[in-house]
């Protein structure tokens, strides 16, 4: 295998998101991390829908395709189908993957197809200059909601799982090692990996994640999942997440009787959705956001599934040419 | 068994089969179509069912009907009115009133003429009993009864029983035309493998309907029609959607390209699926979306990696696929999308025929997208445009919309065995490894684009719905580029017409009037102009299969004739569409939106007016 690098990753179109955009930052995690993945540049394909994010595959000297809005799954799902020994990426937004692609979205996180899924979520629409999102918190006045939003969000998290999704990570686009980390093992991951990155939209919805990612606050408002390792964060790592009862509850080891063993330790591969789905839910102030690989189980996958079908029935076939289809039952000879 | 009646030689039949849609007419019609195929009659069979799987029992609603028209001359069409009527209950009979022969044959199950199943039919009384059918041969068969009565001792319960009615009616129309039973016989063995019990009690009480039909003095003969002269050769029935799913499957063997559909179910165009569905072992992957837009989109992926990509759809379905068919457009990918045309607008008729979506095909799109439209003309012929569809948007790289109907996709015909090999050769235009690769730059001739398939080193590049630069594909907003490259894609689709066979038409090549139709409606404009000609009339069809682009004689065509009729089942859709190709030449128009296909009597009539004036 040729040594690959993040330029050979790179397209010579010129990159057109807004100064300070968090897409650069990702853009750059993904050139970086492919090379590592040792597999051949022309097995990587990027499909994307339509938004800011969804320019992402003009960027990448890899195959591509910039779809058309919200169906982007649809598209990856026959390219995955057709050839399933392509590495299939999807590029999509807040708004093409929960809006109005949310059909096709919780559709490929239920089949599992091996596809990896880059959900870039800014809580915002960009492209179309500033309305609310599927994704904005509620109240948040927009051009298209002045008075404030009356819609609950969704939670990427919540849709994802419930969706049965066999994979599902969080990152924030200002940790860009976090990023490459993620990419490589979604990329390892067979089914539908989801990445949720936390990405900052500068011009319409700026500092948005704020208590989540801001310096000051990081430490405290960020827990790093790692399988098997206990969840700890703080600036002394000595905080952590227990449950108590069915509920989670933040805890200081040494504070009121809290010792290290305490801490709930992180197990991705559990089939269980409910400490997937809690953890997920975490959010300042009450707790830091859960990053890192949330989810990651084994589950049958679509194209598998799919193929193991079709070589079955190859194997067992009645005909294998269509001439032999054509002739088979009922026929008659009419003489001349 | 032995006939006590003598044996009348017909020429053709129209026989149709009516009841409840649970009754399993269309099962009994279809038994009635093979057992005839194998006796080599022609023949074409029209099943015409309502939208609901189970509407309310015993309704005109719920009717559901199934029509055969045999011959051993040439047969058409599934024939205008029928011959021979079995009505399974008052309703059947109420709803088919008016498309039976004045004095035909009408078969009832008495059984069913009860104040309840008549109240409703919304008959007040017995519409046997007063002079409704005065004039008919009306044979009141007590079937429910006679069925309980055969089934007796069979163990079996009464529901079961109660539907094996069919059988009986099977009998009974078997013994008048003097068909063998074998075929039946062996098609319930094989469909009740599991089940002898069902097995042995549908061949008896289809026994009991033969005997019955023997011993009663209410049918005075039974009629026989002989072989017709098909052309030698091996043949079998096919229905127009299974003919399609065939002929994808013949030009993906032929393309060396592996088939892929991505479609959701619809009516009428749902058995396209099924039928590929069933054929993994020739390589093909069907794909049920999550709906009609995914169906498309998947597709369009599937044909970016390689596949022979196609979508099936109805008219709904192709308005939801309208944005993914624009992008297949721009991209420049083959593609073909099937859609098998209902009643329109909106949900319309379902299970109604209709050619209402010519111009959503041709241009229900936004922005200037111009696609290829072929329309196939009649069920057997639905293998051959599915494979010519197949093959101009692989070699031309731009999509297809093939136009099929309700009434060709449900209906069959005899159809004389193809060979894979009969079949044009079909060469993809597909870039190699190590070429020099720009991905929009054109053959000079057909200005058809080469793909890159994801995998092959070195081609990489995006593709996507902005506009695209001329030759690199990149991506531009610049004024003139945008105006040539519109202009490109329109002289593409126009190119076509270089490499497609002249416009061919039966009949007189000058005369007094030319009929014009496309697609389905073929078989009953043919059958009309064949008998006109016979009659002496300067007349002549043109029935179109390439909509666009139009075959190249096409103008040279009309010059020839007097007057020129285009006959569709919509307003107008082809004619105005000929107004725009053709401008100056007139053009006149016959109509028909009522969800049925154009009777030969209805055309015979306004053609031989517009003939002598």
């Amino acid at each position: 295998m040729e040594h690959l690098t993040n330029k050979d990753f790179t397209s010579d179109q010129e990159v057109k998101w807004c100064p300070g955009c968090g897409d650069y930052a990702i853009l750059r995690a993904m050139q970086k991390a492919l090379p590592a993945l040792e597999r051949k540049k022309e097995e990587f394909v990027f499909i994307s829908g339509i938004g800011c994010s969804s320019r992402f595959p003009y960027y990448m000297n890899t195959y591509g395709f910039h779809t058309i809005h919200g169906r982007a799954p649809a598209f990856a799902t026959g390219v995955k189908l057709a050839n399933p020994k392509l590495s299939v990426w999807q590029i999509t937004g807040d708004g093409d993957a929960l809006a109005i692609g949310g059909n096709h979205f919780i559709h490929a996180l239920r089949r599992n197809i091996d596809i990896n899924i880059l959900l870039f979520n800014n809580e915002i629409y960009g492209l179309t200059k500033g309305q609310f999102s599927p994704t904005s918190k509620k109240g948040i006045k927009t051009k298209s909601n002045p008075h404030g939003t009356t819609d609950e969000p969704f939670s990427p998290s919540d849709l994802a799982i419930g969706a049965q999704g066999s994979f599902f990570a969080r990152v924030v686009d200002t940790n860009p090692k976090l990023m490459q980390k993620i990419f490589t093992e979604a990329e390892e991951h067979r089914g539908t990996s989801l990445i949720e990155i936390l990405q900052n939209c500068v011009i319409f919805n700026d500092k948005t994640f704020a208590s989540i990612t801001g310096k000051e606050v990081k430490q405290n408002a960020q827990l790093i999942l790692e399988n098997g390792k206990p969840m700890l964060f703080g600036p002394d790592l000595n905080k952590g997440i227990i449950l108590n009862g069915f509920k989670l509850e933040v805890a200081t080891i040494g504070e009121k009787n809290v010792k290290e063993e305490d801490i709930l330790i992180h197990n991705a591969h559990e089939q269980d959705q409910s400490l997937h789905t809690m953890l997920a839910r975490m959010r300042p102030p009450e707790f830091p956001a859960a990053l890192g690989i949330i989810r990651s189980v084994r589950r049958q996958t679509f194209d598998d599934g799919v193929l193991s079908q079709l070589e079955y029935e190859k194997e067992n076939a009645k005909f294998r040419t269509v001439d032999e289809l054509l002739k088979s039952g009922e026929t008659w000879e009419i003489k001349s | 068994m032995n006939k006590t009646n003598k044996v009348v030689d017909l020429e053709k039949v129209v026989i149709k089969f009516a009841g409840d849609s649970g009754d399993g007419m269309q099962l009994t019609g279809t038994q009635f179509t093979d057992t005839s195929a194998l006796l080599g009659n022609d023949l074409a069979t029209f099943p015409d069912y309502p939208a609901e799987i189970r509407a309310p029992q015993g309704t005109v609603a719920g009717v559901s009907g199934f029509q055969i028209h045999i011959g051993r001359i040439d047969i058409n069409t599934p024939g205008d009115i029928a011959d021979v009527l079995v009505a399974m209950n008052p309703a059947a009979l109420k709803a088919n009133k008016n498309w039976i022969k004045k004095g035909g044959t009408i078969i009832v199950n008495i059984d069913t003429f009860t104040k309840r199943d008549l109240d409703k039919a919304g008959y007040e009384t017995s519409p046997l009993e007063d002079s409704s059918f005065e004039g008919y041969n009306i044979i009141q068969a007590p079937i429910t009864k006679l069925t309980r009565e055969a089934l007796k001792d069979s163990g079996l319960d009464g529901k079961s029983i109660g539907r094996s009615k069919n059988m009986f009616a099977l009998g009974v129309v078997y013994w008048m035309f003097n068909r063998p039973m074998e075929q039946t016989e062996k098609f319930l063995q094989k469909k009740f493998a599991n089940k002898p019990e069902v097995v042995a009690a549908n061949i008896k009480v289809m026994h009991a309907g033969y005997n019955f039909a023997d011993t009663i003095e209410a049918l005075p003969s039974s009629y026989t029609v002989l072989s017709a002269n098909l052309k030698p050769g091996t043949y079998r029935n096919v229905m127009g959607n299974q003919a399609i799913a065939w002929g994808f499957l013949a030009a993906s063997e032929r393309a060396k390209k592996e088939l892929f559909l991505g479609s959701y179910p619809i009516t009428p165009a749902s058995d396209i699926l099924h039928e590929l569905a069933k054929h993994k072992n020739l390589g093909v992957k069907t794909f049920q979306a999550e709906d009609e837009i995914a169906g498309i989109c998947s597709a369009i992926g599937a044909s970016f990696a390689g596949s022979l990509a196609i979508t099936t759809t109805s008219g709904p379905g192709l308005a939801l696929k309208g944005e993914g068919l624009g992008l297949a457009i721009m991209a420049e990918l083959p593609l073909v999308v099937v859609n098998v045309q209902r009643g329109g607008p909106s949900t319309g008729l379902p299970t109604k025929t209709e050619q209402s979506d010519l111009m959503q095909a041709l241009y229900g799109r936004n922005g200037e997208s111009p696609s290829v439209v072929l329309a196939s003309s009649t069920p057997g012929n639905c293998f051959d445009w599915a494979y010519m569809s197949s093959k101009i948007t692989l070699e031309h790289n731009t999509p297809v919309v093939l136009l099929s109907d309700g009434y060709l996709g449900n209906g069959a015909e005899p159809w004389k065995i193809k060979s894979t090999f009969d079949m044009p050769e079909i060469h993809p235009s597909i870039a190699s490894e190590g070429e020099e690769y720009q991905p929009y730059a054109r053959n000079k001739k057909t200005l058809a684009r080469k793909l890159a398939l994801p995998g092959t080193k070195g081609l990489e590049h995006r593709l996507g719905g902005l506009e695209k630069e001329d030759v690199t594909g990149n991506v531009s907003y610049d004024a003139e580029n945008h105006e040539k490259m519109v202009g490109i894609r329109a002289e593409k689709i126009k190119r076509i017409a270089n490499i497609i066979p002249n416009q061919e038409i039966f009949g007189k090549e000058k005369g007094d009037l030319l009929v014009i139709g496309w697609g389905g409606t073929h078989g009953s404009l043919y059958s009309v102009v064949d008998s006109l000609l016979k009659q002496g009339k300067k007349i002549a069809l043109c029935q179109f299969n390439y909509i666009n682009p139009l075959p190249k004689n096409t103008s040279e065509i009309f010059k020839n004739y007097k007057q020129i009729i285009v006959c569709e089942l919509n307003s107008g859709q082809f004619a105005n569409y000929l107004r725009m190709n053709f401008q100056g030449t007139i053009f006149q128009q016959y109509n028909k939106i009522q969800g049925f296909p154009f009777t030969t009597i209805e055309l015979e009539s306004h053609f031989k007016t517009l003939l002598s004036k």
